[in-house]
């Protein structure tokens, strides 16, 4: 079955995946903007600033859409669920539901989430959870 | 009165597609190039613009011998071609080169290639595909939960846009699949990626087409009946990351490059008689038909289930069954653009009649690119 894909980290991607080590899911932002943005590089994607800031998310999110996964993929049980989470800072990203089964009886567009950390080797990956609990 | 510039002079698609183990990707390149020439009379020597996508441009150049003065390998995904048509129509306009040749070949299904077509994204790796979304089916789909739930769209609205494209391929000898589906069927497949269905995701097979352009006062010389681009098209581009989109309910490739290619053109959405949007998927042309400004934004869903994009329907959608039911290389652009110009011959065998302009309007990786252009027969307008 393998094991689990890892990201191919480079160097202005550094700081989120060591945040994430420490449990942090850390986003960039344009203090310009007033915005966070994802994923993340060293300059601003709307006004073109470099003078960026690094700043952790609250990690709390919202069910935006999903996917129930039957297709094959190294590490993973099919079916499983690919989602894409809403942050409360306004970022979009993508992560597999834990505690929740993959089953659209559970999966409730706009439910609240809440994010976690899955360990695959040693690379933290950010992952979400239903808020308060299983779902 | 405005005069045609650019024709297509020459259309063709492999001599076989489908499953076709005894060529590799260059081959089919080569076999549509040479049944292409052959359609318009001309010869290897009188091309001097290539260009192609999803396979290096020199190679083609190389394999088929010639020696070009321009050449265009832009590659974002199966609209590429498209795209390549209005690129081909400025560098004769510009005078960099007098007859462009467009050619695909993919082997999609038998995987007589070296590589897959689409550029790995860096950023799509690192942070979507890790969590499993590997393959186009689980990529694809994954706005359109939001789209259902914002805009009221059901799955048996995406399922109608395979049981009608179903219908226009049973009129197609070429087609791969020609037996009627209902939505049950396409509700009873296996799933793919919930919610989406294997009848809803695009058949994988091999195949090819080229096209032949010049400009548009040789176009009589020609043994075939010329068809014309209208205007210069459009082209747009959001990126790899899916999700990233800035909205899950429309596309803004699709919607800034069906909006230049129908300002360029100069038409309405009145002036369409024949509509091809590239269907990797079955929300793909619910998307289009919104987003080209067809039907307003949520009523894509239900225009193609009321049936006016079947047979004998107001706006003709997909005529040759699309990705869903035609054929689906991996970058089947060619084949909604050879679908047009058949139609605008008055040679398709699903022939609209009287038609006289054609849209067509393609998409490039997940979301990521978008091409559109319009093809008339009429030479002045
Ligand atoms: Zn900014």
């Amino acid at each position: 079955m393998g094991d689990r894909p890892l990201p191919t980290i480079y160097p202005e991607t550094e700081f989120y995946w060591n945040g994430a080590k420490e449990g942090k899911l850390l986003l960039n932002s344009c203090p310009s903007c007033d915005k966070a943005y994802f994923p993340p590089r060293p300059f601003c994607p709307v006004c073109g600033n470099r003078d960026v800031e690094i700043k952790q998310a609250s990690g709390k999110g919202r069910l935006y859409s999903y996917i129930i996964n039957h297709l094959p993929a190294p590490g993973y049980e099919p079916p499983f669920t690919v989602a894409v989470v809403m942050l409360d800072e306004g970022v979009k990203m993508v992560a597999n539901l834990l505690d929740c089964p993959p089953d659209p009886e559970a999966l409730i567009l706009d439910m609240p989430l809440e994010v976690t950390f899955e360990q695959r080797g040693d690379v933290a990956i950010p992952q979400f959870k239903p808020a308060g609990g299983v779902a | 009165m405005t005069r045609a510039s650019i024709a297509i002079v020459g259309a063709a698609e492999t001599t076989r597609m489908g499953k076709v183990p005894e060529l590799s990707q260059t081959g089919l390149h080569a076999d549509a190039a040479l049944n292409a020439l052959a359609d318009c009379g001309l010869t290897l020597a009188d091309i001097d613009g290539v260009a192609t996508a999803g396979h290096d441009v020199a190679e083609i150049i190389q394999y088929l011998g010639i020696t070009p003065t321009w050449y265009d390998g832009t590659s974002v995904g199966g609209c590429s071609f498209i795209t390549l048509v209005r690129h081909a129509a400025a560098a004769i306009e510009t005078g960099l080169c007098k007859t462009v040749l467009i050619t695909h070949g993919e082997s999609g299904r038998s995987n007589n290639r070296s590589h897959r077509p689409l550029f790995p994204s860096m950023q799509q790796q690192e942070f979507e595909s890790i969590y499993g979304p590997l393959f186009p089916p689980s990529r694809f789909t994954l706005p359109v939960m939001r789209k259902m739930k914002d805009d009221g769209l059901t799955v048996e609205q995406i399922a109608m846009v395979a049981v009608v494209q179903r219908e226009w391929a049973a009129l197609h000898p070429r087609a791969t699949a020609h037996d009627p589906l209902t939505v049950d069927d396409v509700l009873n497949s296996k799933m793919i990626a919930y919610p989406f269905r294997k009848l809803m995701c695009c058949l994988v097979s091999d195949g090819g087409g080229a096209l032949i352009l010049t400009s548009a006062d040789r176009a009589k010389d020609f043994p075939t009946k010329p068809v014309y681009l209208r205007g210069m098209g459009g082209e747009s581009a959001e990126g790899p990351m899916i999700s990233q989109m800035e909205s899950f309910s429309s596309s803004k490739a699709f919607r800034v490059s069906g909006k230049m290619a129908f300002e360029s053109a100069g038409i309405t959405h009145s002036d369409v008689d024949h509509l091809m949007i590239y269907d990797a998927f079955a929300h793909l042309p619910i998307y289009g038909l919104e987003d080209l400004g067809f039907v307003k934004p949520g009523e894509g869903g239900a225009f193609i289930a009321e049936g006016h994009t079947r047979p004998g329907g107001a706006l003709p959608l997909n005529t040759n069954g699309g990705g869903l039911s035609y054929m689906h290389s991996g970058m089947y652009g060619m084949f909604a653009l050879q679908e047009s110009v058949r139609q605008m011959r008055g040679v398709s065998p699903a022939q609209i009649k009287d038609a006289k302009l054609s849209l067509v309007h393609g998409v490039g990786g997940m979301f990521s690119a978008a091409a559109t252009a319009v093809l008339t027969s009429e030479d002045q307008w």
